[in-house]
């Protein structure tokens, strides 16, 4: 089995690879169903249940997304690639500042962001301009989009409405930009099988939100007290320890796909699940900060369609940081 | 259903008017599949109807207004069963200033033009009210012009004398959120911003109500919306 994987083409290889992970969500998508068949003889029970049952469809439903959009862009070749991922950033970049108050002073400079630095970012990427890319936003735009701001001349919270926009563009933007990057990083001896890459990242941060979600459930259950009640209900460190484990362990059985040894995919893989989970913490802090419990609200007339920054916050900041300690180790 | 009263008279013998009249729909439709996927875009469009169900009765819908993309935004927000037969009002001197202005408005959004300006001895209602009697559905910005302040100015008594005329069909109050970041006042480049409209419990004018405390009463309907 092993030795015809091998002989497999990259091609056939990362194919093979989506069936296997369509599979798996076929399969939990299955048991998912059987579990919501379940009978209860106490009510309140059964609705706890239910409430269970929704909340894991609901989980599995943005890994069907997310993987659904990944074989997408894998099919579509370079170029589409980025424009999908930049799209991605513009609809996550949008909702972001849906709940972020600005004024019309601020006009020109979500005109730079939007229609300025957003493509420059994916532009680069497409030129392999690595080392520009890494620092175009942290300081170029950095500095240059409170000018366009303070131009407009509007005192007014000017420093709460710039640190927003920055806010935003720096997980959306940046961070999302770091995906389609991982895809055109030459590694030695890898001939071009960077999509394992992606879906090892994807995969793992994955894995770890999702166990640890499970495990903070379990928890809440016992009464445990979660570590910042304030910010979420559900952060607990003993379950952020295992959503950890999960996503590392898997990370470390994943080493065959990427250029890793199992030590080196462990360790990266721990990375990329600390920097995504706490990142995901984070966005769970401005959100309350907006008072609302997820971007998709239906509680608030602003609000728009979609949640795609819920379902993508953990991988926007993982990336850049899996991105950055993989150039880095390899030299590249 | 659909009239455009606009249009003028095909000459059969003209070949530009006959070549107008067919390239016109043409274009309207693909301009109009442009502008809702541009509006979708930017904005999402979203409708959120919170107090009614959208429903192909004979309304009038009456929003607050902060920008001139708001007509664009209640017309995309509307499911496409409904968006033909209900017209937005807009106001004569600003919508039919250039050619183009006019063919948009008339062609594509299929709107009732009213004069703000009141000329000695005509009614400002009557293309409404002809409307109405013509079984479509109307959307009226009852302020009368944009506001720029955080609330709705007071409302002008047009909706009133409707609601007078024509006693038996609703009032669905609305509240488009957000517009005014999508494309502030003086700027041309719109910016991508997450709008929705949202459309509230159906009201009706009381026997015998009085106009001040009927259009407050409908201001303070739309604005209750903000907050859901």
């Amino acid at each position: 089995m092993y030795q015809t994987l091998k002989h497999l083409s990259a091609t056939q290889q990362v194919g093979a690879l989506f069936v296997l992970v369509f599979g798996l969500l076929l399969l939990a998508q299955g048991v998912v169903f059987l579990l919501s068949m379940r009978e209860f003889e106490d009510s309140q029970a059964a609705q706890a249940h239910q409430k269970a049952v929704r909340n894991l469809g609901q989980l599995l439903k943005t890994s069907w997304a997310l993987i659904f959009i990944f074989w997408l862009a894998w099919l579509a070749g370079d170029a589409a690639r980025l424009v999908l991922f930049g799209l991605g950033s513009f609809f996550a970049l949008r909702e972001f500042l849906t709940l972020s108050p600005t004024r019309q002073g601020d006009h020109r400079s979500l005109v730079l962001a939007f229609f300025g630095v957003l493509p420059f970012q994916y532009w680069l990427v497409a030129t392999e301009h690595f080392n520009l890319f890494t620092v175009f936003i942290p300081v170029y735009v950095f500095l240059a989009l409170p000018v366009a701001s303070a131009l407009a001349n509007d005192p007014q919270r000017f420093l709460e409405r710039n640190a927003k926009l920055q806010w935003g563009i720096m997980v959306c933007i940046y961070g999302m930009s770091h995906v389609p990057a991982l895809l055109l990083l030459d590694f030695p001896h890898y001939d071009k099988k960077n999509a394992f890459l992606v879906f090892f990242l994807v995969l793992v941060v994955q894995t770890c939100m999702v166990t640890q979600h499970l495990v903070a459930l379990r928890l809440m259950r016992l009464g445990h007290a979660p570590a910042a009640p304030q910010i979420s209900q559900s952060f607990s460190w003993r379950a952020w320890w295992a959503g950890m484990a999960a996503g590392s362990v898997l990370g470390a059985l994943l080493a065959g796909i990427t250029p890793f040894v199992p030590g080196q995919a462990f360790a990266q893989a721990f990375i990329a699940c600390a920097a995504g989970s706490l990142g995901h913490l984070v966005m769970k802090a401005l959100k309350r900060d907006r008072g609302i419990p997820i971007w998709h609200g239906e509680g608030k007339a602003v609000t728009g369609a979609g949640g795609m920054l819920d379902r993508v916050d953990s991988l926007c900041f993982a990336a850049p940081v899996f991105f950055h300690s993989v150039r880095w180790y390899f030299g590249l | 259903m659909k009239s455009t009263g606009t249009a003028a008279p095909v000459d059969p013998t003209n070949l530009r008017s006959r070549l107008k009249a067919w390239a016109s729909p043409v274009a309207a439709e693909v301009v109009s599949l442009f502008l809702l996927g541009l509006v979708r875009t930017l904005t999402g469009s979203q409708a959120r109807w919170w107090g009614c169900p959208p429903k192909a009765e004979q309304r009038i819908y009456f929003a607050n207004h902060q920008s001139h993309v708001d007509l664009v935004m209640i017309w995309a927000a509307l499911p496409k069963e409904l968006r033909h037969s209900t017209r937005a009002v807009a106001a004569r001197d600003y919508w039919t200033k250039s050619p183009f202005k006019k063919w948009l408005t008339s062609a594509v959004f299929n709107v009732i033009y009213v004069s703000r300006t009141r000329e000695a001895d005509e009614d400002p209602l009557e293309p409404l009210i002809d409307a109405l009697h013509a079984g479509d559905s109307l959307i009226l910005f009852p302020e009368g012009t944009r506001g720029h302040a955080d609330e709705p100015q007071p409302f002008k008594a047009g909706l009133y004398n409707l609601a007078l005329k024509f006693p038996h069909i609703e009032l669905i109050p609305a509240w488009i959120a957000n517009v005014q970041r999508v494309m502030p006042k003086g700027e041309v480049v719109p910016v991508p911003v997450l709008c929705s409209v949202t459309f509230g419990a159906p009201m009706l004018l009381q026997d015998g109500e009085d106009i001040h405390v009927f259009l407050q009463r409908a201001r303070s309907a739309v604005l209750a919306l903000r907050d859901i």
